[in-house]
């Protein structure tokens, strides 16, 4: 009963009109970034390498694929929790907003099953956002800009990776993304549990990363405790992958607390719709 | 016809929320066969009772049994046998009947293939419309594609919750008979709230009256609205005539009976074509005769309360 309520939803997810805003959104930003960066990508290259053009000089096709496809990479990940919230805190709220939520739970199939069911058409949909993501700003990057070597900016110098190099890095760097998206579904769908409209959860969830990213960058000492387990001070982790070397003990740290959180949220949504009384 | 086979037991059910009681004290029972009407006005109860019967409202207390079983721990056998439709019809506005057909079909258990769907629709008048997206279908629409949801996996019991609630005299109609054939083709039993009395007499078998979150009457309609004394109302040309007429024949009037020129009088139905005799032979002129049931004239008053 399980995996037939998956397919329901998974049906459900692809036939809502705003599943694909974010599929829409994503393809305008990645378009028009590349078309940005194909009229004036020089002029940004000089920009982000004029401060060690003194001291190193640059050759070959600094702006390529692998570029953009780091550059992207870094614009979105703000931007896709909005995208993914927007469809995984529909999932029980959006259910109780349209009255089919009396329908679904008066069928003979747990609670549980039923929000687990969502759940993974969820974690399904924010990993198509993202292979599409990662589609839109790997492949067609490539094609319009070629391949070429790395070059990564931090606030403390520059890190030219090889172009043999890179790939693996993008491969796990897209895994820690997921798992960070795969986090801020679940908190969606937690917050879905606690609301009757479709909205609600959506601005809350945004409102949590807003207010968990200005207490994680605010130079505040009282905040120094709170910093390590916030889950927005890990969901640029997978930038991690573009370090050399790798900080695995920071990435494993980074992991492990965005899997607690997982489950924690997970276990807090199963326990609050299980007890939830039908009203609306 | 029903059987003495009880498929819905409620003891004493009590909802709180917090300090508000939604429901007090409401029992009853539906046999195998009925069509049972669960009546009672706005705010009696109905759908916190029916809510609970189907797990989307834990109770505070009491018994629910249905087909036998406990709902807190049989839950999924005993909804496997329940087709129900709470409140609005909802669908998913953006499917078609159809889609949402085999959504709800899946989750009952059953692979709703096209050729159920469509026979299920026919059966609901909804036949051609497979396709149509919800979002264009009327409210009276909807209530048939309900209904079509509650039998797609063949459910034994049907429970309807205010199912003519906005629909036009037409609709209602047509609800209601689909609601009759549900019982004379299909065989189902089917309990059906409302809180109009003419809805649940003109098909129900037996009934319940809830107010207030609780039980006043419960037993078969007939006996409940046919087998007592009527309030009979006799407009008449002279009522001081009227009640000396009554006087000498030792039909006692209280003050309560006298309503201008209506006489209100507590008599059984064969006592009519008697007082209405009386009258013409005192040479008391009968402008209309009108009669309520008691239980009717009840149930007014708590609607209208």
């Amino acid at each position: 009963m399980f995996w037939k309520s998956t397919y329901n939803e998974f049906i459900k997810i692809a036939a809502k009109p705003r599943s694909y805003i974010g599929i829409a959104a994503i393809t305008l930003i990645v378009g028009i970034i590349l078309f940005a960066m194909r009229l004036d990508g020089m002029m940004y290259i000089s920009f982000i390498t004029a401060p060690f053009e003194q001291s190193l000089s640059f050759e070959g096709n600094i702006l390529n694929g692998n570029l953009m496809a780091f550059i992207i990479l870094q614009m979105l990940i703000i931007h896709i929790p909005l995208l993914i919230a927007f469809v995984t805190g529909d999932l029980i709220s959006g259910e109780g907003a349209m009255g089919t939520i009396r329908l679904l739970l008066t069928k003979p199939i747990s609670r549980t099953s039923i929000l687990l069911s969502k759940y993974l058409a969820g974690c399904a949909y924010t990993l198509v956002v993202l292979l599409w993501m990662g589609f839109m700003a790997i492949f067609i990057g490539k094609l319009l800009f070629g391949t070429g070597d790395l070059m990564v900016l931090k606030s403390d110098g520059l890190i030219i990776l090889q172009e043999s190099d890179i790939s693996w890095r993008f491969l796990y760097g897209f895994v820690v993304a997921y798992l960070a998206l795969v986090m801020i579904a679940t908190l969606s769908l937690t917050l879905s549990c606690f609301s009757e409209n479709s909205i609600g959860p959506i601005v809350s969830t945004m409102g949590i990363i807003i207010l968990f990213t200005i207490i994680g960058t605010l130079d505040v000492p009282m905040f120094d405790h709170i910093r390590p387990y916030l889950f927005t001070t890990h969901m640029a982790a997978w930038r991690s992958f573009f370090e050399d070397p790798l900080p695995i003990e920071q990435i494993t740290q980074s992991i492990v607390v965005l899997l607690v959180h997982i489950v924690s949220l997970l276990g807090i949504a199963i326990y609050k719709f299980n007890k939830k009384d039908i009203l609306s | 016809m029903s059987s003495s086979e009880k498929i819905i037991e409620v003891k004493n059910l009590v909802k709180h929320y917090g300090k508000f009681h939604a429901v007090e004290d409401v029992s009853f029972d539906v046999y195998r066969g009925d069509v049972f009407g669960f009546l009672g006005p706005n705010g009696a109860g109905k759908s916190t009772t029916i809510r609970t019967m189907l797990s989307l409202i834990s109770p505070t207390s009491g018994e629910l049994k249905l087909f036998g079983r406990n709902l807190l721990t049989d839950r999924n056998y005993i909804l496997s046998r329940i087709g129900c439709i709470v409140e609005k019809p909802d669908f998913y506005k953006y499917l078609s009947a159809q889609k949402n057909l085999e959504i709800f079909a899946r989750l009952s258990g059953v692979t709703a293939d096209k050729k159920k769907v469509l026979e299920i629709l026919d059966f609901v008048g909804l036949k051609g419309r497979e396709k149509d997206k919800v979002s264009g279908f009327s409210h009276g629409m909807k209530q048939r594609l309900g209904i079509a949801q509650t039998l797609i996996h063949d459910p034994e019991l049907i429970i309807l919750d205010e199912p003519t609630t906005g629909l036009d005299p037409q609709g209602i109609i047509d609800i209601r008979n689909l609601i009759l054939q549900l019982k004379n083709e299909r065989n189902k039993t089917v309990l059906l709230s409302s809180h109009i009395l003419s809805e649940i007499e003109l098909i129900a078998n037996r009934m319940v009256i809830i107010n207030k979150g609780k039980t006043i009457v419960q037993g078969s309609v007939s006996e409940l609205l046919n087998g007592q004394e009527l309030i009979v109302s006799f407009s008449v040309d002279n009522i001081e005539k009227a009640i000396q007429s009554l006087n000498q024949n030792n039909v006692t009037i209280d003050k309560d009976s006298i309503q201008g020129t209506n006489l209100l009088l507590h008599i059984a139905q064969e006592n009519i074509p008697v007082i209405n005799k009386l009258f013409c032979d005192n040479n008391v002129n009968v402008f209309s005769i009108e009669t309520k049931r008691k239980l009717e004239d009840y149930f007014l008053k708590l609607i209208n309360h």
